[in-house]
């Protein structure tokens, strides 16, 4: 489902240029789980924004579904509507569009809407009562539900998630994850996840460690 | 305290575009309201120059159809106190003047002119505001156009025949001769509502730069909320960090306000030959067209410059006065605020709009520019709730979820575009309305005129004895038909004979039946102005007779009445020097044979009458330009300013699926819609000022009342303006957008730790 080869990634600083991925090379299968781990700074979120096609790596290859990434902002663009599925730490709802609106835009936007299977989501995350409400209005933990529903509305082959978690109490937090493993292991969607979280890590099929722009394991 | 002062001021080398916007906003504002100061200032310093200078227009005078020296020692013999004056258009070095003749013996104290009656007696001294090219000329506090000398000097210029007596006690007058009474209104009077008119324009532009303030200020503290709460947390109090940004807006005041005067200045001298002309022509008032730089007036400029900036920082200062010093910082809590106020804002412009319609029952020009007021503000204030309604509803209607995104996003853009919005609506429905009743007053002026200029050719002679000899001259074949006028107590007096001609070019708009022929029998005509002034109506009576008629007198600032001929001959026995002509003969060939007459055609009266109002509106629609640029300009400085806080909102989408360039368009199209739709509000707004001023204004300061004509092809021109001013203001800030590096939007993930 996902196929990083060889990719390297650097940023120009007033000090020189800096080396962020160096040669980073990994695969996740369909319906695979995948926690990435590794220190602030380290570049687990430029990898993940590779993965997505939010930002262009230096060097190297990267597929996703069996295609390779496209080099131009429309065909990444085309990627990210479809394809991947982003869940941020901050969720990134559209504040001026209800929790409705909300939910239904990307699976809207790739043309891929399907009512039933959006009723199902609502129902699963709890999401009925809050319908009509802005992302204001909600919790954080109900904010991240949204979000988690956002992208698994439009059946994503790949879900990305960074620090899903991250803004959320524990409580909270266990509950959102058990719901989105829970929909994900459903839908035989792969899922590369950005955590610090040991716990969190131990709760998917795989873990990954990013140190020196090298992965280890 | 230093620190902390570099510390706020290093905002600015940060933020460059915004430091410029917010002098650039300050000092246009500041430019427009002191440019058009200085030009209202140089106007009224001619009309005190006028008003103390020549105060024996003050006087009545006796007046009859020749006067001569004989005639003026015989009445002074007789014990009659009065002075006379020789009056007459001359030429003295190479200047066209009005040549003012007095005997300074018999003028009464008071009375004496500008100068020393002593010089006027030993030197033969011509005084004239201009330096003129004549040994006996010097300089003298006049009104521009006008030389003033002695009785004998004026004689050898202008012929020995006395043009009036001075009366200087008021009693009645002597057999064969007319008592005229001075004018009671002064030019500063007469010329009120055309100067109210400029200062509520510029007004009116400052108000709309002072939108640019607001927004450049409201930015920046909001932007610094985070550097306040350090500094406050590390011990700078609230007083001191106020007092600080208090003393930087100062700066900025100073600085924004100097380049202000100074491009006011410019701003004056520019219109100031236009307004001049206007003047002349309207009313006949000598006003320089060289400015004169006083003291009062740029110290006002930089006093309103400081004004402006407290005003538009007040908001800011009072929200930091208040601010506790762990407050997090919330980079939209700005724009947040402001949708909470939409709502105060909206009653408080339902009120406005309801003062307005009440202030339309009370008479008199200050109420009519009350309403004016009202409706602009009112408007302004309901602005951002109708479109939010409106983007509501485009919402409502839209099927893709790009499209019902534009429309939320739109709306949620709205706090902080709103000022700017706000000063497109009242540049656009002011230039509207002003559109409107000039193009109404155009058309309604130029048919009248066209009406009112009947004869082929009008004739001045310089006496009567050319006059007799040009009518013998015309011969049977050429109508000749005598018009008369004289000024009496500030209305103007004319007298006319009845024939088909006249008839035709003095439309009534109300008479009694049979109107002409009541004229004939000692009747009156009187003028829409003096009807509206006095509440007359056809019926009434006015000092010279019962009033048969009322005729529009477009462009004549003076109440006027018209008489028989033959009783204005009877009531002023003057002259009879112009006649306006019905015949074949060219004017070249009258010129030719008499060359002291002065000929007119038809046509060149309607080129002079045309070009006197075209200069009158000059001067309104360069000021309407003028805002509308300033309103760009705040448009722009918005759309630039929150373009740098848009960027949380537009990176999700992006991360969702639309690229770079699509998010562009819809930003472009954004701005656009936001155009078209306060291009849309202002419509009804202006018609509504439009009406204001013609129907209400209008009245109240000229006097008379015009149809309110529609013109939607300038509506649509203005429409595209406004569209390409709003697509210039939005291209930098959409060309950033389109161009962005992906690392600028991943910075909002990426600052989400």
């Amino acid at each position: 489902m996902l196929s990083l080869t060889d990719v390297c990634k650097g940023y120009a600083t007033s000090e020189g240029r800096v080396a962020v991925l160096d040669g980073v090379s990994l695969s996740l299968a369909a319906g695979e789980t995948l926690a990435l781990t590794g220190e602030s700074g380290s570049g687990k979120s430029t990898l993940l924004h590779l993965c997505a096609g939010l930002d262009a790596p230096d060097s190297g290859r990267i597929e996703v579904a069996g295609r390779p990434m496209g080099r131009s902002d429309a065909e990444r663009a085309a990627l990210r509507r479809g394809t991947v599925g982003l869940v941020f730490q901050q969720f990134n709802l559209i504040p001026s569009l209800d929790v409705a609106a909300n939910l239904a835009f990307q699976a809207r936007l790739a043309g891929r809407l399907d009512p039933r299977w959006l009723a199902d989501l609502v129902a699963a995350l709890d999401l009925d009562p809050l319908m009509a409400r802005y992302p204001e209005e909600l919790s954080g933990g109900q904010q991240q539900r949204v979000a988690i529903g956002r992208t698994l509305a439009v059946r994503p082959a790949l879900v990305l998630a960074d620090e899903p978690t991250g803004n959320l109490d524990e409580a909270s937090g266990d509950r959102v994850m058990a719901l989105m493993l829970r929909l994900v292991a459903e839908t035989g969607t792969a899922l590369l996840m950005v955590t610090h979280s040991p716990r969190l890590a131990a709760a998917l099929d795989r873990r990954v460690h990013l140190r020196g722009g090298r992965l280890t394991c | 305290m230093l620190t902390g002062l570099s510390a706020l001021l290093s905002h600015w080398a940060r933020h460059r575009v915004q430091a410029a916007l917010l002098l650039i906003g300050l000092a246009l504002a500041t430019a427009l309201w002191t440019g058009v100061q200085a030009i209202n200032a140089e106007a009224r310093a001619s009309y005190d120059r006028a008003a103390s200078a020549l105060s024996q227009d003050r006087l009545p005078r006796l007046v009859a159809g020749r006067i001569t020296l004989a005639d003026y020692v015989a009445l002074r013999r007789a014990g009659w106190p009065v002075s006379p004056v020789i009056e007459g258009e001359a030429t003295i070095g190479g200047h066209p003047l009005r040549l003012i003749g007095i005997e300074p013996l018999t003028l009464p104290p008071g009375a004496a002119a500008a100068g020393d009656p002593g010089d006027f007696l030993t030197g033969g001294v011509i005084l004239s505001a201009e330096p003129l090219d004549d040994p006996r000329a010097r300089r003298a506090d006049l009104p521009l156009g006008t030389a003033l000398t002695d009785i004998g000097v004026a004689a050898g210029l202008l012929g020995p025949d006395i043009s009036y007596l001075l009366l200087t006690e008021d009693r009645a007058p002597p057999p064969g001769y007319a008592l005229i009474h001075p004018s009671t209104t002064d030019l500063s009077q007469l010329t009120e509502s055309f100067h109210l008119n400029l200062a509520a324009f510029g007004y009116l532009a400052f108000g709309v730069g002072l939108f640019i303030v607001h927004s450049a200020i409201g930015l920046a503290f909001e932007q610094r909320r985070a550097m306040f709460r350090t500094l406050r947390a590390l011990g700078l109090s609230a007083r001191a960090l106020t007092g600080l940004l208090l003393a930087e807006l100062l700066v900025f005041a100073l600085v924004a306000g100097a380049a202000g005067v100074a491009l006011g200045w410019l701003i004056a001298a520019a219109l100031l030959p236009d307004v001049a002309a206007t003047l002349r022509g309207l009313y006949g008032a000598g006003v320089g067209s060289e400015l004169t730089l006083r003291p009062v007036w740029w110290l006002s400029g930089l006093g309103i410059a400081v004004l402006g900036m407290l005003a538009s920082a007040g908001q800011s200062l009072w929200r930091l006065w208040r601010l506790p010093p762990l407050t997090p910082a919330q980079p939209r809590a700005w724009a947040r605020e402001s949708a909470r106020a939409m709502r105060g804002q909206a009653l408080a412009g339902a009120l406005l709009l309801g003062g307005a319609a009440g202030l339309l029952a009370v008479p008199g020009l200050w109420p009519g520019f009350g309403v004016l007021a009202g409706l602009l503000l009112g408007g302004a204030a309901l602005l951002p709730m109708l479109m939010a309604w409106l983007t509501r509803v485009g919402q409502r209607l839209s099927r893709g979820p790009v499209a019902q995104w534009f429309w939320a996003d739109t709306r949620q853009q709205l706090p902080g575009l709103s000022l700017a919005l706000m000063a497109l609506l009242l540049a656009l429905a002011a230039n509207i309305g002003v559109g409107t009743m000039v193009g109404s007053f155009r058309s309604t002026f130029t048919a009248w005129i066209d009406q009112r200029l009947a004869a082929d050719l009008y004739v001045e002679a310089a006496d009567e004895a050319d006059a007799a000899r040009l009518l013998d001259w015309l011969g049977p074949g050429a109508t000749a038909l005598p018009m008369i006028r004289t000024t009496d107590g500030g209305t103007e007096v004319v007298g006319m004979v009845d024939h088909p001609l006249f008839r035709r070019a003095w439309p009534l708009l109300r008479a009694l039946p049979d109107p002409w022929a009541r004229l004939d029998a000692g009747d009156v005509f009187v003028n829409e102005q003096m009807a509206l002034r006095r509440g007359l109506s056809p019926g009434d009576r006015v000092e010279q007779g019962v009033v048969a008629g009322i005729y529009a007198d477009y462009g004549n600032p003076m109440p006027q009445v018209i008489l028989s001929f033959d009783r204005h001959r009877a009531l002023y026995p003057l002259p009879v020097l112009r006649y306006a002509l019905i015949t074949d003969i060219p004017a070249a060939a009258i010129r030719a044979a008499f060359p002291r007459l002065v000929v007119e055609d038809r046509a060149a009266i309607r080129r002079a009458s045309v070009a006197v109002f075209e200069r009158t509106f000059a001067v309104t629609a360069a000021l309407n330009v003028l805002t509308l640029g300033v309103a760009a300009l705040a448009m722009f400085a918005s759309l630039l300013t929150l373009s740098a806080l848009r960027l949380p909102q537009i990176a999700p989408v992006w991360a969702m699926g639309l690229g770079r360039g699509r998010l562009a368009q819809l930003e472009f199209l954004r701005t656009l819609a936001l155009a078209a739709l306060v291009c849309g509000l202002a419509l009804p707004l202006g018609l509504a000022l439009a009406w204001v001023l013609l129907a209400v204004v209008n009245v109240e300061a000229f006097g008379w009342r015009l149809p309110m004509l529609l013109f939607p092809g300038d509506w649509l021109r203005l429409g595209m303006l406004s569209l390409l001013a709003a697509g210039l203001a939005a291209a930098l800030p959409v060309r950033r957008l389109a161009r962005m590096a992906p690392g600028a939007l991943l910075k909002v993930f990426a600052h989400e730790r």
